[in-house]
């Protein structure tokens, strides 16, 4: 493992690493995990680097507590981090909803691998797109990235973090076996062209403090313990002090708020990249691992004469309905390809509503799809 | 009388969240109590202390207290701890369980606190019985005794919380009784004081949902139980086997001075600093 890497520099590191670097320019100094294939080079790595920088790693003893101790540190005014994978990430979702209640900043990683259960530990798979939106029990928000390229690792898990701290919120990054440990030559940006934003915290006098108190934002300013501004936090509906409530007038506003925050700053959140889409007849929609494929996959199918698209969904939830809308109206058909029995071409279809012809292209034996069996699917359609 | 005024006034959300939701008689009071006059005692600041709960009638615990306060979900209030203290070690993080919170669905956590030793007090409220949820026996519900998941009597075997916590690795462990209220307020500042992985034992009573089951009486007769079944540690050395039958120790278990993990820690820190000050 590379000790000593220089941003600004070609390097060469496979996805878990690059994300490690991510998460430091992001300004992570906590991080706490339990080893699992194939998230394990994350807790690697951080457990070298973190100390070096002034910061804690701590292996706890399983992912239940990884994510109690990541919320705990977050309230302690620390940037932190945890990372697993499917069987973990099952673990972690009882705090992940607290962390969505109380509203803790915090980034989780989930390296999917084939599932259910113990399913296919070393094999590439997408399998738990739905359980990061609804695994936790309970109506809340949350936001979901996903990463497709080495480089990716690095600047989505940046932006997680910032996501995290500007919107008081658990942010999950999806990647997947096949992001995580393929290895590529990438140059890292400079520190100075990365943008770091860190949470908004009180500034008025202590006692005028009300820590879930309504404002434009949606989003209170967070104390954060032992700085003066002392609250009560709770994974209990709380009226805007944070002591628990049963009163209806105040259980509907924070639920409201909670998802207005998230959906206010929708486009601020929706990340996509979109590839010869301009006059696309023929679109792929696709995420992880399986865009490369698709990228790939659509340049090839430009070279015979289909008009063919990719869009790269880079924010999985909320789902960037907006932005795939005015497509769905103009082409002639979507593809979907993806490691699973259909989760994301479900969303997909859903907001169709029959504009245009949603086709899928599931995989479920552990392997990649390839950019052939892509082309041949556009060539058909 | 003033000066328990003046401890209320200075310690608690008097003007927010009350009353409690404890039951009339109920001991986790007293344990409110006791803990409030130690850390009084201690002379730490309101902004110094970080109160960590789980859940149950104790979890409730820290609402009611002007600290900078945590109401953790079931079971996992040291792991929560955990994250806050490595995260600022100079916060003194005090975490208050239930047995079935400490025990049970936190018990992997707990074992595993007391071996890594880190800098926490836990305060364990043991009435042998998930008491919120409506009486269903628990690790620490004696052999035989009645409950509502129990009703042809329990058949499991109780946990010794504070053996536990010994045989597991803490630096401290003490087992009091909210009986004893002016012995539980030094073991617990006792507790706070001490470097490294701290564990009281309370023993109390539940007699809405424990004692009523079980013929025991209501809050007098449970606390008068404690009275006589309770014996010093001291006190018990002298005694033979046959006298302690039936009986429980309290004080201070064990007190011993082991290497703390955020000490240990900052080694690691210094190490991992010269490492890459040599790469590059």
């Amino acid at each position: 493992m590379n000790d000593q890497i220089k941003l600004g520099r070609p390097v060469l590191l496979q996805g878990n690493e690059a994300m490690v670097e991510g998460a430091l320019a992001a300004g992570c100094s906590f991080f706490a995990g339990y080893p699992i294939t194939p998230a394990t080079e994350i807790s690697e790595a951080m457990s070298v680097k973190l100390p070096a920088l002034g910061g804690t790693f701590i292996q706890m003893e399983d992912e239940i507590a990884s994510m109690g101790a990541v919320i705990g540190a977050s309230l302690a005014g620390a940037k932190s981090m945890t990372a697993t994978s499917g069987p973990g990430f099952s673990l972690m979702q009882e705090n992940l909803g607290f962390a969505c209640v109380a509203e803790v900043p915090c980034v989780v990683v989930n390296v999917m691998r084939g599932g259910p259960s113990t399913g296919l530990p070393t094999n590439v798979s997408q399998g738990d797109v739905m359980q990061a939106r609804w695994g936790t029990h309970g109506d809340h928000p949350i936001i979901v990235l996903a990463v497709s390229t080495t480089r990716d690792c690095f600047d989505i898990t940046v932006k997680a973090f910032n996501l995290a701290e500007k919107y008081r919120t658990p942010v999950v990054i999806l990647s997947d076996e096949v992001v995580a440990h393929t290895r590529e030559k990438i140059s890292l940006p400079h520190p100075g062209e990365i943008e770091v934003i860190d949470r908004i915290r009180p500034n008025m006098p202590p006692d005028w403090y009300i820590p879930y108190e309504d404002n434009s934002r949606g989003v209170p300013p967070m104390g954060i313990f032992g700085d003066g501004y002392r609250y009560h936090v709770t994974g209990l509906i709380h009226d805007v002090r944070g002591f628990p409530t049963q009163r209806r007038d105040e259980i509907v506003p924070f639920v409201n708020r909670i998802f207005r925050k998230i959906n206010q700053y929708f486009f601020d959140i929706l990340m996509v990249k979109e590839e010869l889409t301009d006059d696309a007849d023929h679109l792929v929609v696709a995420y992880g691992s399986v865009a490369r494929s698709a990228r790939r996959a659509v340049r090839e199918a430009r070279e015979r004469g289909v008009k063919a698209g990719l869009i790269q969904l880079i924010t999985l939830w909320p789902f960037p309905r907006q932005i795939m809308e005015p497509y769905l109206r103009r082409v002639k058909a979507v593809l979907v390809p993806e490691l699973n029995m259909g989760q994301v071409s479900r969303e997909v279809k859903r907001i169709n509503q029959g504009m245009t012809r949603v086709e899928t292209l599931n995989r479920i034996d552990g392997t990649l799809i390839t950019p052939d069996e892509i082309l041949v699917r556009l060539i058909k359609m | 009388m003033a000066e328990i005024t003046k401890l209320i006034h200075k310690y608690l959300r008097h003007e927010k969240k009350f009353p409690h939701v404890w039951c009339p008689g109920c001991g986790n009071g007293i344990v409110l109590g006791s803990l409030i006059r130690a850390i009084d005692k201690t002379g730490l600041t309101k902004d110094e202390v970080v109160l960590v709960s789980g859940i149950g009638c104790s979890g409730r615990l820290p609402v009611y207290v002007d600290f900078n306060t945590l109401h953790t979900t079931h079971g996992r209030a040291l792991t929560f701890a955990t994250g806050v203290k490595l995260a600022n070690p100079s916060l003194q993080v005090i975490v208050i369980m239930g047995d079935g919170d400490a025990t049970a669905i936190g018990g992997n956590h707990f074992i595993h606190a007391a071996r890594r030793n880190l800098n926490l007090t836990a305060i364990i409220l043991n009435n042998n019985i998930y008491g919120m949820t409506g009486g269903q026996y628990s690790p620490t519900t004696p052999y035989g005794a009645l409950a509502t998941t129990a009703i042809y009597r329990n058949i499991e075997h109780s946990f010794s919380i504070a053996e536990l916590a010994v045989t597991a690795g803490a630096s401290m462990v003490a087992r009091g009784t909210v009986y004893h209220a002016n012995m539980l307020d030094g073991l617990i500042e006792k507790a706070i004081r001490k470097r490294g992985f701290a564990v009281v034992e309370v023993v109390t009573h539940c007699h809405t949902q424990y004692g009523r089951r079980n013929n025991l009486g209501g809050p007098v007769e449970m606390l008068r139980w404690q009275k006589e079944t309770a014996v010093r540690v001291e006190k018990a050395q002298k005694m033979t086997p046959e006298e302690l039958e039936g009986k429980f120790t309290i004080g201070i278990l064990v007190d011993r001075d082991l290497p703390i993990y955020t000490q240990e820690y900052q080694k690691i820190r210094e190490t991992a600093k010269a490492r890459m000050a040599k790469a590059r």
